[in-house]
């Protein structure tokens, strides 16, 4: 996004009212709702959602033996079914790690745990690729966030974090994504910022991205310092986000313009 | 191998107009962009794309730098007689990739 299109967007929203609102339930809208019948028709067609090249790749990789255990995730998991819902759930709260842990870390713990391999790097196609997989068997399922006790608190840092203003244009998430929804920001228009396609086919990355891109993305267009790439805050939005977005159907993977 | 999405009907009338569709994973590299250490990153693109119909080429298009990552391709055709289609793409670093399809046309 450009610098033109946020000024624009500070003005929008110091016109807007100071305290940031939850949108009310009934009023929660995926970022689905506002594309153009031709990108919506993309997501919905699997033969022609690009991402579907990564499930496929995910798909291959869920049946490979892999590290010294020499198991695939199929040889303890079986086939993709046992994944039904599985990424609507999360991130949750991990009572015996202590943390909240989210789908790409959850799969990093079999990885090495369970497979004893190495880690898939964040943002890597692999990573990617088995995230796309995993996520794509809860396409319709409606998001349920994790009401535990240890879940509350990290929730709670997340809507900290999405209400407060940071960065150089000194913006909160909240002024543009429930102030300022369904308005629009130079070309684009603001959506509320829903988490329910990740990870995502974006057609200006011309690529699959995951929720901790978006949120750079988002980071870096508010001029606002970019926390490490495993950095605890980028779960604790993503938990917000998805107790923000309970109820909403998933999409994953979506196609976002 | 590039992984590639096609979708052909299975079966159609003959004469019917049917609609094809095939999408590709491919970075289409521009050789415009100057990657992390300041050094230009090699164009890597698709120059051609090809369709046969039981040997008869039906659709072909040339790709140029401005087109997109995953290039994906929508074109129709007329149902003439049951048989094979043949997709080829190609181009930059010997790239080479072929898909094919079935169709039954009654
Ligand atoms: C040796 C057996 C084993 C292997 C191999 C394995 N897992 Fe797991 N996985 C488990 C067990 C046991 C759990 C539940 C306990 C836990 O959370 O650690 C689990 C939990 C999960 C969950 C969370 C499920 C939920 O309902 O919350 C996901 C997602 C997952 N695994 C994905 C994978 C993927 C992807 C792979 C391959 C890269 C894989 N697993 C490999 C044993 C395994
Ligand atoms: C200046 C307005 C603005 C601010 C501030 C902002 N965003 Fe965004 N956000 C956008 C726009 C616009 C998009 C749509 C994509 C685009 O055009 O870049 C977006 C997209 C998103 C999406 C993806 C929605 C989808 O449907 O896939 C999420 C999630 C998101 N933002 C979260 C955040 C979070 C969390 C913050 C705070 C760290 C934030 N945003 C700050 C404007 C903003």
């Amino acid at each position: 996004m450009t610098g033109r299109v946020f000024i624009a967007a500070v003005l929008a929203a110091l016109l807007a009212p100071a305290l940031a609102d939850e949108i009310p339930r009934a009023q929660r809208r995926s970022g689905y709702d506002a594309m153009s019948p031709q990108t919506r028709a993309m997501q919905d067609n699997e033969s022609e959602n690009p991402a579907t090249l990564w499930v496929l790749d995910g798909e291959a990789s869920w049946r490979k033996p892999e590290g010294e255990a020499n198991k695939s995730c199929a040889d303890c998991h079986g086939d993709a079914s046992s994944m039904k819902g599985v990424a609507a759930r999360y991130p949750r709260f991990d009572a015996a790690r202590g943390k909240p842990v989210d789908i790409e870390q959850q799969i990093n713990i079999c990885r090495v745990e369970r497979q004893k391999a190495t880690p898939f790097a964040y943002e890597s196609h692999e990573l990617l690729a088995m995230t796309a997989f995993v996520a794509r068997q809860s396409r319709g399922m409606p998001i349920l966030p994790d009401k535990a006790a240890g879940a509350a608190k990290t929730v709670a840092e997340g809507q900290r974090l999405f209400t407060q203003r940071r960065g150089q244009l000194d913006l909160s998430c909240a002024q543009c994504h429930d102030d300022n929804w369904g308005r629009s920001l130079g070309g684009a228009s603001i959506p509320q910022g829903q988490p329910n396609g990740y990870p995502l086919y974006r057609l200006e990355w011309q690529s699959v991205g995951s929720m901790r891109r978006r949120l750079r993305n988002c980071l870096s267009g508010m001029r606002a310092e970019l926390w490490p790439v495993d950095a605890p805050e980028y779960v604790a939005l993503e938990m917000y986000l998805m107790a923000r977005a309970e109820g909403l159907r998933m999409e994953s993977p979506a196609v976002r313009p | 191998m590039a992984r590639a999405l096609i979708n052909v009907p299975a079966h159609a009338k003959k004469g019917d107009i049917i609609e094809i569709k095939a999408l590709i994973s491919h970075p289409m590299e521009s050789g415009y962009r100057v990657g992390m250490n300041g050094t230009i990153i090699p164009r890597d693109i698709i120059h051609v794309f090809t369709c046969d119909y039981n040997g008869v080429e039906i659709f072909r298009a040339d790709f140029s730098q401005a087109v997109a990552a995953n290039p994906f391709m929508s074109f129709h055709t007329i149902a003439t007689e049951s048989g094979k289609l043949v997709f080829r793409w190609s181009g930059d670093k010997d790239f080479e990739a072929t898909e094919t399809a079935e169709i039954i046309v009654e």
